[in-house]
């Protein structure tokens, strides 16, 4: 895979892994063509589309867009099986995600898909170990917040 | 995990603003605080803050100044902050950035924790935006860590040492031995990560990929376990057991047994068992069976393989899903070359795609369908892709009209079907026809002279209807032009339909005056009227008329010919067919070099436009004793032949390198004007010029005189000529064989035209 753009239906963007080198420029201008094809695509088409060099596969989720781009020896299918596996760690994580949870919680979108994506590939296929890594990797993150500090922690 | 107040609170702040203008106002507030923040000591709130600058970032505004905060970040000893670092770090510094190169050692302490969460931070990091120096110095690391950890951190290294692979291909000689006994684990991420590791390093490397033929027999062991073993709630998708893993699996043995009979042999039965008891309803299933068949077209599998293959595609093809006979069309079009037959058995629901509402799909409908057109199904292959041209996205139209031109040609049944085909697409989408097509058919329809006729009268129809797609078919038309007043009487095939020339007039009128129409065009109208000038006998005034008006036309080109053509008109009268003759070439040599169109064909047509004007004959030109024999190899039809030989000017001359014989030809044209100059070919820094002479009532010198501009020398330079049957040639030996560069002298022949009976 190359890059995971995650955007809604005005087109603002939510999240972005790029797992190639480009510029900032560049990769705002990837984004900003991107996003308006697939947002002027009809709801019954395909989920897949050539765009450049790359193979684009897409899907919506409510309001957002889920697009990743892969390369050409890539298995589109299973690239929409990985993205809604992500959609799945996501539910579970938040009980039932919504796109406001991914705005206001957009970091802990990117550890959960760091646990399941590394470098552009699966790392782990089962979800149960994924989210059994990352509420280990969460506890540690509390444990080791020193308690002399005046911020308060909500529940 | 609980929230992180702060950031929280910034972003609610910003959604609020209802500007632009406002969310610049709050985000530059914003951004100042944790500048100042981050210049403080530590105060606890650091990865808050860099959380915030992260979201700023994502909302598309700078934050270069959060690249150091990040490199100090990761080497903080509180996980929070280093994770939230790292995410910085991944975020801001590419390899690009300096600042990326200061956290290498940050990232090699790490790898070295004893926390497998803080190693995974540092490998995460490191598979994503690690450099090709930074991937050099932690090889070593990574490499131990393959050997060496829990499976947690095993599956994570595997996935890293495939970025550093792609970025330092070298370094995959590492990792082979550990890559190799990765495969024997249990855990399937570490598993799945071996298998990609092995892929990148056979891809990259055609020894390691013999070394690791030997895993085939393994592979198809893992895989037969995941395909058969019983329900594992871990890693089930919808009854697909672990299907990410069967697909890499799938991949990597294509790659292992492309091209090579025993590996592929190994995993035939494998094949055969994955390919009947994957479960298709769902689209998990549909992937593996993807995979699974893209990897029997690619081995060396055995036939009763290949047609499982295939009729699983097929399958594919019918399926209600569009994702599903999007992938099936890719695939078919993969082998629609080596197994056509079994991909024509699906021809039906192929060209049932075409009509699919999805551009995506119809793409690959159409491109297949290009590809399955044959000698028995052209007729119904053609009626259903020209309805497809009519409704087809503008993207696709001009590849549309090419293939069906292309179809056309090579499998055309009959002349008028091919030449109705022609006006159909033409009528239906001149405007996207590509230009190089142009030649094509103009020689197309020079060859079929006995429905020249037939073509002419639908062309005119056609053009009264419709004058919007006149761009490119305008010139087929227009050359034809002359035979429309020849072909008035009765035709075979359309009903008798008085044209008068007061109407053909009128139609050209209407192009010439239309403001759709390009310049290009207008300017063959132009050409088009002059022509009819020769034979038309009454209207001659208003042909003059309507070229006066354009000698003060705006566009230079237009000008220039009409001027020149009412020059004619003044001077010429009783000369007017020879004169006419010879500017229509050199008009056409112009429109040929601007209009950029393939020289040797577009040559065919002008050419016979000159015999045509010249003798108003349809039988074939006689070679002249001087053609030699390097004609270039030019379609069946006589006329045709002599019409390459007459003009190819245009085709391939190249100043550099030489190659003796190198021949060009040109066209013989009769009196111009007395003893004026003119070129009438200049290219690749060769020019022609022609002078004429006339010596009796029938008889005429031409001096022709070549030069050469360019750096280097033109050798075995000949200038050879045609004429028709009634005139006599004879060409007086030249001054030279050999151009010298940069001009420095010139090469002239005299060539010598008698016309004894005055033929006009």
């Amino acid at each position: 895979m190359q890059f995971m753009l995650l955007f809604s239906r005005q087109g603002k963007l939510r999240l972005q892994k790029w797992y190639v080198p480009l510029s900032d420029k560049e990769k705002k201008k990837i984004t900003r063509e991107l996003v308006q094809t697939v947002l002027a695509r009809k709801p019954k088409m395909c989920s897949f589309l050539e765009w450049r060099d790359l193979k684009i596969v897409y899907k919506r989720y409510a309001s957002l867009y889920f697009c990743c781009a892969i390369e050409d020896q890539d298995n589109e299918l299973i690239t929409l099986e990985i993205i809604h596996r992500y959609v799945e760690l996501l539910d579970k994580y938040f009980g039932s995600v919504c796109e406001l949870d991914i705005i206001f919680n957009f970091e802990k979108a990117y550890f959960i898909l760091d646990e399941f994506l590394l470098g552009g590939e699966a790392q782990e296929t089962s979800k149960k170990n994924v989210l059994k890594a990352i509420e280990q990797a969460d506890l540690l993150q509390e444990v080791r917040y020193t308690p002399n500090h005046s911020h308060v922690w909500q529940i | 995990m609980s929230p992180s107040v702060p950031l929280q609170e910034m972003i609610r702040a910003i959604r609020s603003a209802r500007t632009q203008c406002e969310e610049r106002g709050v985000i530059q507030r914003e951004c100042a605080a944790i500048r100042a923040q981050f210049r403080q000591a530590d105060n606890g709130g650091r990865s808050h803050n860099l959380a915030k600058l992260l979201y700023v970032h994502m909302l598309g505004y700078p934050a270069h100044f959060g690249q150091m905060e990040c490199v100090r970040m990761i080497a903080s000893p509180r996980y929070s902050e280093k994770r939230v670092g790292y995410l910085g770090a991944m975020m801001l510094l590419d390899e690009k950035q300096d600042a990326s190169l200061l956290i290498t050692n940050s990232i090699k302490n790490d790898l070295s924790n004893s926390n497998q969460y803080i190693q995974s931070l540092a490998l995460c990091t490191l598979a994503c935006m690690g450099s090709a120096e930074m991937c050099r110095d932690l090889a070593p690391e990574i490499d131990r860590l393959l050997r060496a950890s829990n499976s947690y951190i095993k599956k994570k290294a595997a996935l890293c040492a495939v970025h550093i692979v792609r970025k330092v291909h070298d370094l995959g000689e590492l990792f082979t031995k550990a890559a190799r006994s990765l495969l024997t684990e249990k855990n399937h991420g570490v598993v799945h990560g071996a298998v990609v590791l092995i892929t990148e390093l056979c891809e990259r490397n055609s020894e390691t990929l013999e070394r690791f033929r030997k895993t085939v027999p393994d592979l198809v062991q893992i895989m037969k376990g995941l395909v058969i073993s019983g329900y594992s709630p871990d890693h089930d998708v919808a009854g697909i057991s672990d299907p990410f893993l069967q697909v890499r699996i799938l991949r990597l043995l294509r790659i292992l047994g492309r091209n090579n009979e025993g590996a592929s042999d190994a995993m035939n039965d494998l094949l055969a068992q994955v390919a009947t008891n994957t479960d298709s309803t769902k689209t998990v299933g549909n992937a593996v069976l993807y995979e699974t068949v893209l990897t029997v077209l690619d081995i060396k599998s055995e036939s009763g393989l290949r047609v499982l293959a295939v009729n699983i595609l097929g399958r594919f093809l019918l399926n209600n899903d569009r994702n599903i006979r999007y992938i099936a069309m890719t695939s078919l079009q993969k082998i629609v070359g080596t197994d056509h037959n079994a991909v024509q058995r699906h021809r039906g629901t192929i060209v049932d795609c075409l009509k699919d509402q999805d551009a995506s799909v119809k793409r690959r409908a159409l491109d297949l369908s290009l590809a399955l057109v044959s000698a028995s199904n052209i007729r119904s292959m053609m009626k259903e892709l020209l309805s497809f041209l009519s409704s087809c996205p503008p993207e696709l139209r001009s590849q549309t009209a090419s293939g069906i031109f292309n179809a056309a040609e090579r499998y055309a049944p009959s002349q008028r079907w091919h030449i109705d085909t022609i006006l159909h697409v033409l009528t239906t989408a001149g405007g996207d026809v590509r230009d190089e097509t142009v030649p094509n058919l103009i020689q197309l329809i020079t060859n079929t002279s006995e429905l020249h006729c037939y073509t002419v009268h639908k062309l005119y129809r056609a053009l009264l209807s419709d004058i919007s797609q006149l761009k490119v078919w305008a010139p087929c038309f227009f050359f034809k032009l002359k035979n429309v007043l020849s072909a008035f009487k009765p035709c075979t095939y359309m009903s008798v339909v008085q044209v008068t020339e007061d109407d053909v007039l009128d139609v050209l009128e209407t192009v010439l005056q239309s403001h759709m129409s390009f310049p290009s065009t207008r300017g063959f109208a132009l050409t088009a009227t002059m022509k009819l000038s020769t034979r038309i006998t009454e209207n001659v005034d208003r042909i003059r008329s309507i070229v006066s008006i354009y000698g003060s036309c705006i566009d230079v080109e237009l000008q220039q010919r009409a001027v020149e053509y009412n020059a004619l008109f003044k001077k010429y009268d009783h000369m007017s067919l020879f004169c006419s003759a010879a500017i229509c070439i050199w008009m056409h040599l112009n429109n040929v070099q601007s209009a950029g169109l393939s020289p040797p064909l577009c040559g065919v047509s002008q050419v016979c436009d000159l015999l045509d004007l010249l003798g108003g004959s349809e039988q074939p030109l006689q070679p002249s004793p001087a053609l030699g024999s390097t004609a270039p190899p030019m379609p069946v039809s006589t006329a045709n032949t002599v019409g390459g030989d007459l003009l190819d000017l245009l085709g391939g001359l190249e100043p550099t390198p030489i190659t003796p014989g190198l021949t060009f030809r040109y066209i013989h044209t009769k009196n111009y004007r007395n003893r004026k100059r003119l070129t009438v070919y200049e290219k690749d820094g060769v020019t022609v010029t022609l002078s004429c002479e006339k010596q009796s009532d029938s008889g005429l010198t031409v001096t022709l005189t070549a030069s050469n501009s360019t750096e280097s020398d033109i050798r075995g330079f000949t200038l050879q000529a045609a004429v028709p049957k009634s005139v006599q040639l004879h060409m007086k030996a030249p001054s030279g064989d050999s151009l010298p560069a940069r001009g420095a002298a010139k090469v002239t022949q005299m060539v010598v035209l008698n016309n004894p009976n005055k033929v006009a």
